[in-house]
């Protein structure tokens, strides 16, 4: 059996041995076969020393139990590592980022406590999944939608600390939470927000409570293991229309990102939209490769002419809109004379959908996330290349310029490292969040140590040419973290330094989740850089 | 033109009267002009919604609307402005300066008789 | 001159000559004439030897002047009490929590640092008032609305700050909530950027708000935790058109199916302005209405002068009335109502009151009444006719409360906001009635007759009301105590304020005790960390810093 880093195999087993008091003998995992189990299947330290294995599990089935366990984590300093559902694969699934740290497993937790259609909310344990969201909702009849992230297996309170993004009105996770239950290092319980005012009538409808507002200090951070969390959810609409909006030159990407910021800033589109260019997914036609391979490669003007012989726009977006059938119509419209300042700009209409949705319309939705119901399609995106991926995922400006630019930055980046973009899938940049976009990139794992090792240099090498850009990334894999906290140094790493005085206060032996988002404890920091 | 005629007046009384008090140049009266439009116009000016102007009618002052006044004195418009009256607050002095709270006073005394 | 508590007066004077070595002699305030301007001109202590006063002020110019004060604060352990425009009154005003505290009045910080149109957001100091904001943006001809509050000369980082709400489209008018981005000088006088901001070379500082690693701006929130010197904000692109319409109900009950379909329209997007609540029959007026009505004389509570119906409403003081209802009936007069306002497309906003209309027409006898359309933007005549914040223009007519008028001949010289937080439910409007009408019987308050809440948050009401601030010195003393009874009554019920004034931040602090207060003991924490001098805005929503806690208990 593995020990946690500076605790004695004595004090491990008196531990184990207390774990299971707390939780049940079969809720605490040792061997090695239920411990890999919570390996990262798609970790990029595959066959290395380095991937950091954790030294047993814990599986909690409530608060007091979470409780417990951290009592005796604290005096025996052992580090947990905790977990919702431990599905966020390619951003570290459910290994914990110090390996023999001890994963704290809460899909036991899984209870749905409330879900309110008049008021439009749900108060959800951490193992609770957009699935069995969705599947209690459906059960009961009720009028509300959920917002799934991309993979259904996700853990709604994991997601939302972990800052992930869907597509429906409700898509900035964090953001459409209400109120927080948290168990903190020193075990104590603490509810925030209206939460904290015993008996109250409205945790889930009002956020901040009264005084410092502090649930973003559990997001993406090991300050407090989160045990309920409240989201609010989005009624039923009526009705749900899409529009593609397509424009014929490269440099009407500008006013086509203008109208979009403008179309998302007033709440006329509501959900995601990325920006796409059938460049992307021609890349297998010969005419195309033929323009490729011509040196010094095609110009603009080429392009635009072989798209235009195809009939395709050079930009598109698909606009999502959601509300009354009327309204959507309407909406379209408007948009439509927004882009028709635009020369050559076409438009297609989407078929409109109501609600509830007939079961025989479902394979109508590329993705069916889009209208509140979770699914597994994004998996699709390693298809057969690869045994996982891992996502880099910069922040770019919603503005054209931003959008060329992270294009031509990238590319250059690409070809430096020996790398071609293209056997490598981009997704974006899509408005997941309301005011940027989000550029994906999938770094394909495999089961081959040398390519992964390269890979890994690669990812961290792109996290430095982004940041020198002024791109930073809004979350990243275990591996990856330290080297994107690095890149946040404004007045010489004050934000870290920050996360540091108060991770140190709140958590002084250092038990939880070491290392998380390159948050050290004391004990573990090394000398400040 | 009617304007211009104005201001001939304005500046013959002014010099009229110059050696009984002393007499705000137009600069201080435009200046003050600018400070009043950005801290008293809110509450004291023309319009719906002035609460100041609202609260000296309801008093029966006449003219309500400040700027028409032309028996404020300089202590007076001092005092309001560093005590505060009923919801008036007072100013402090990072909002308006003693420069500033001058400028006021000359704009707001502008069409005193002496 | 007044010497800040456990602050010896020789290194008083040694700190004071610092201050003024980093900010300049003239930005340094020491006279009683010049400190007295700090009071909170709304003070309920006002003249009493409790009222809360600050020792001096100092007024720094930038970033790193605030830096140098915190500095010197550090070094004689001086409490210093940051104000942004000093202008929040009802909720305290410029004047410190902690009397004594040395004034750190940020007003002369007030740079508009950038506005950019294309992608909607201001970058602003916290001297910015709203006036000023909307000012820069009508002189560039920038086609951006603020959300403004109601007093126009607030600071957008002051109001965000303390969590305070406007009149706009919902993630505009939850003004902490709108805002992208800090800059904060630590307790340990070190700058600190949070968000994308601490990445060196950000791009997006005031397009994404959270960056990597834990969110911490809430912390800064109606805290004592940091000084904001420099906050993004999203604002509102304008709109082509505006359209409200009026929904009005006639039977008391209704009141619950009206919130119920408000609150899908709402929370679906079709309304996207601010619900405007009313009563007909009870002569509650919408908060729209209250400046026009008090601009023509009225005062906005005038309560309607037929004898059967004053009668009847003082009988059922508060509660269901069948005879409430057959009087609205019989005169045909609606019980309660509700303006809706639609900011956008002017053929989107026409569909989304057509189907909201189809949504209410469940209500039976329900009747609608077309408002305004407004092509934007509004031409000169129209804007003076309009209730200004909900068109993005800041004014200060809501100071028309308490005012001198013909009906209120007793002006009051100010006032404060109770502010609990209840449901979104008729239900809970009727019950928050009933308790605190309740309460105010016993209590023997003469001004809480029937109140609608206001519908500042998308998810929640806040059943806000005023209690007047006077010159009597013993009638401020009981409506104080007053206050202080119904922050217990409302946490009894599992209600509690968003915020409040600094003479009741421990009282309100104390009923948020969940698990024995283990939310205010995490903060306790987090402030002896990053403050362990506590000089920054000591007690300030009730955390007090550990010297004081350890001498009080």
């Amino acid at each position: 059996m593995r020990l946690p880093p500076g605790v004695s195999s004595a004090d491990f087993a008196d531990a184990i041995k207390q774990f299971q008091d707390a939780v049940g003998k079969e809720w605490v995992f040792t061997s090695d076969e239920d411990v890999d189990l919570y390996r990262d299947s798609y970790s990029p330290f595959w066959h290395e020393d380095e991937e950091p294995i954790p030294s047993a599990a814990v599986a909690p089935d409530g608060v007091e139990q979470v409780q417990a366990v951290v009592k005796i984590a604290n005096k025996y300093k052992i580090p947990l590592w905790t977990i919702s559902t431990g599905k966020n694969l390619g951003y570290g699934g459910s290994a914990p980022l110090l390996g023999s740290s001890v994963v704290l497993d809460l899909k036991r937790m899984d209870r749905i406590l409330e879900v309110n259609d008049k008021n439009h909310y749900a108060l959800v344990e951490p193992g609770v999944s957009y699935f069995d969201l969705y599947r209690y909702i459906q059960d009961n009849n009720l009028k509300v939608w959920i917002d799934p992230a991309d993979p259904g297996w996700g853990s709604l309170i994991g997601n939302a600390v972990d800052r992930g993004g869907g597509r429906t009105p409700m898509r900035d996770h964090f953001d459409a939470h209400c109120g927080m239950e948290v168990v903190l290092p020193n075990g104590e319980v603490m509810r925030t927000g209206m939460g904290a005012l015993p008996g109250s009538k409205t945790w889930q409808q009002y956020r901040y409570g009264f005084g410092p507002y502090v649930n973003g200090m559990f997001s993406q951070s090991n300050l407090g293991i989160v045990t309920k969390m409240g989201f609010w959810l989005f009624p039923e609409p009526e009705a749900y229309l899409t529009g593609t909006v397509s424009v014929p030159k490269r440099d009407d990407l500008g006013p086509l990102v203008a109208g979009l910021a403008y179309l998302m800033n007033s709440s006329i589109v509501l959900g995601t939209t990325s920006v796409a260019s059938p460049l992307n997914f021609l890349r297998g036609d010969a005419e195309l490769a033929a323009l490729r391979a011509k040196p010094g490669g095609p110009s603009t003007q080429e392009l635009e002419h072989y798209l235009q012989e195809k009939n395709m726009g050079y930009w598109s977006i698909e606009l999502p809109f959601y509300g009354p059938a009327k309204v959507v119509a309407a909406q379209w419209e408007y948009a439509k004379e927004k882009f028709s300042g635009i020369e050559g700009a076409t438009f297609k209409e989407g078929t409109l959908h109501r609600f509830p949705v007939d079961p025989k319309e479902l394979p109508q939705f590329q993705n069916s996330v889009a209208v509140g119901i979770p699914s597994l399609s994004v998996f699709g995106v390693g298809g057969t290349r690869s045994e996982g991926h891992v996502w880099f995922s910069p922040i770019v400006p919603m503005t054209g310029e931003a959008v060329l630019e992270a294009q031509q930055v990238f590319a250059d980046a690409y070809k430096e490292m020996g790398m071609s973009i293209g056997p490598l899938f981009f997704l974006g940049p899509a408005s997941n969040y309301p005011r940027c976009f989000l550029v994906l990139f999938g770094f394909p794992i495999e089961h081959d140590v040398e390519k992964n090792k390269k890979n890994r240099e690669n990812f961290k090498r792109l996290i430095k040419v982004a940041a020198e850009h002024g791109w930073g990334e809004y979350r990243t894999h275990t591996a990856f973290m330290e080297t994107v906290m690095d890149t946040y140094s404004f007045n010489n790493h004050a934000l870290r330094r920050f996360h540091e005085t108060v991770k140190d206060a709140l958590d002084p032996n250092g038990i939880l989740s070491p290392g998380k988002c390159g948050i050290w404890p004391k004990s573990m920091r090394k000398a400040s850089a | 033109m009617k304007n211009a005629r104005v201001g001939l007046l304005l500046a013959l009384s002014l010099m009229i009267t110059a050696p009984a008090f002393a007499a705000p140049d137009q600069d201080q009266i435009e200046k003050g002009h600018k400070v009043y439009d950005k801290w008293c116009f809110p509450c004291h000016g023309t319009g719906l919604g002035k609460p100041g102007t609202d609260s000296l009618a309801a008093r029966g002052q006449k003219p309500a609307v400040l700027e028409e006044r032309t028996d404020l004195t300089v202590p007076a418009i001092k005092t309001f402005v560093r005590h505060g009256v009923l919801f008036m607050p007072m100013f402090r002095k990072t909002e308006v300066s003693d420069a500033d709270l001058d400028a006021i006073a000359a704009y707001l005394t502008r069409n005193n008789k002496p | 001159m007044r010497v800040p508590p456990g602050v010896s007066a020789s290194d008083f004077a040694e700190a004071i000559k610092q201050f003024q070595e980093a900010v300049g002699k003239e930005w340094v305030f020491t006279s009683a004439e010049d400190v007295a301007l700090y009071r909170d001109a709304y003070s309920p202590l006002m003249g009493e030897p409790n009222e809360l006063v600050a020792s001096a002020a100092v007024a720094p110019d930038g970033v790193e002047q605030v830096q140098k004060v915190v500095k010197i604060a550090n070094r004689y352990k001086i409490p210093i009490y940051p104000v942004s425009t000093g202008k929040n009154l009802g909720y305290g005003g410029s004047a410190p929590v902690l009397s004594g505290s040395v004034v750190l009045d940020l007003k002369r910080m007030n740079r508009i640092l950038e506005v950019n149109e294309r992608n909607a957001y201001a970058l602003v100091e916290p001297g910015v008032s709203y006036f000023d904001l909307y000012r820069y943006i009508q002189e560039k001809g920038l086609k951006l609305w603020v959300d403004v509050p109601d007093p126009g000369w607030g600071s957008p980082i002051g109001n965000s700050l303390d969590r305070g709400g406007g009149y706009l489209m919902p993630q505009y008018r939850n003004h902490f909530d709108s805002h992208c981005g800090m800059e904060v000088v630590l307790a340990n006088g070190e700058v600190m950027r949070t968000g994308m901001g601490a990445l060196p070379a950000a791009q997006t500082w005031q397009e994404y708000k959270s960056g990597f690693g834990p969110w911490i701006d809430g912390m800064f929130s109606q805290s004592n935790f940091g000084v904001v010197t420099k906050m993004g904000f999203w604002l509102m692109p304008e709109p082509d058109a505006y359209l409200s319409g009026t929904v009005i109900v006639p039977r008391h009950d209704d009141l619950i199916p009206l919130v119920n379909t408000l609150n899908y329209l709402e929370n679906t997007r079709v309304t996207n302005g601010m619900p405007d609540l009313a009563s007909p029959l009870l002569g509650i007026p919408m908060l729209s209405e209250f400046a026009a009505r008090f601009d023509q004389g009225a005062t906005p509570f005038d309560r309607p002068q037929d004898a059967e119906l004053t009668a009847l409403i003082a009988k059922a003081g508060g509660n269901m009335s069948p005879e409430l209802d057959d009087y609205a009936q019989k005169k045909g007069i609606g019980y309660w109502s509700c303006k809706l306002s639609f900011y956008g497309a002017t053929k989107a906003n026409a569909a989304n009151w057509a189907y909201a209309k189809e949504k209410f027409s469940a209500i039976p006898g329900v009747k609608f009444e077309e408002g305004d359309v407004y092509k934007l933007p509004l031409t000169a005549e129209q804007r003076e006719k309009v209730h200004k914040p909900q068109f993005g223009i800041p004014s200060l007519a809501m100071f028309s409360i308490g005012a001198r008028s013909a009906m209120n001949p007793e002006p009051s010289t100010g006032h404060m906001w109770f502010s609990p937080i209840i449901p979104r439910t008729g239900e809970a409007i009727f019950e928050a009635n009933r308790v605190f009408a309740q309460a105010a019987k016993e209590l023997g308050l003469p001004f809480l007759n029937f109140n609608l809440p206001s519908t500042y948050w998308e998810r929640a009401f806040i059943f806000i009301f005023a209690f007047p601030v006077v010159k009597d010195i013993e009638t401020n003393k009981k409506n104080v105590a007053s206050f202080r009874k119904l922050i217990q009554v409302a946490a009894d019920h599992g209600w509690g304020e968003y915020r409040t004034a600094p003479v009741f931040q421990d009282a309100i602090m104390n009923t948020y005790s969940f698990n024995n207060h283990a939310l205010l003991h995490f903060h306790e924490t987090v402030k002896d960390a990053i403050d362990p001098n506590g000089i920054l805005s000591a007690g300030r929503y009730g955390i007090w810093p550990k010297h004081v806690r350890e001498a009080k208990s």
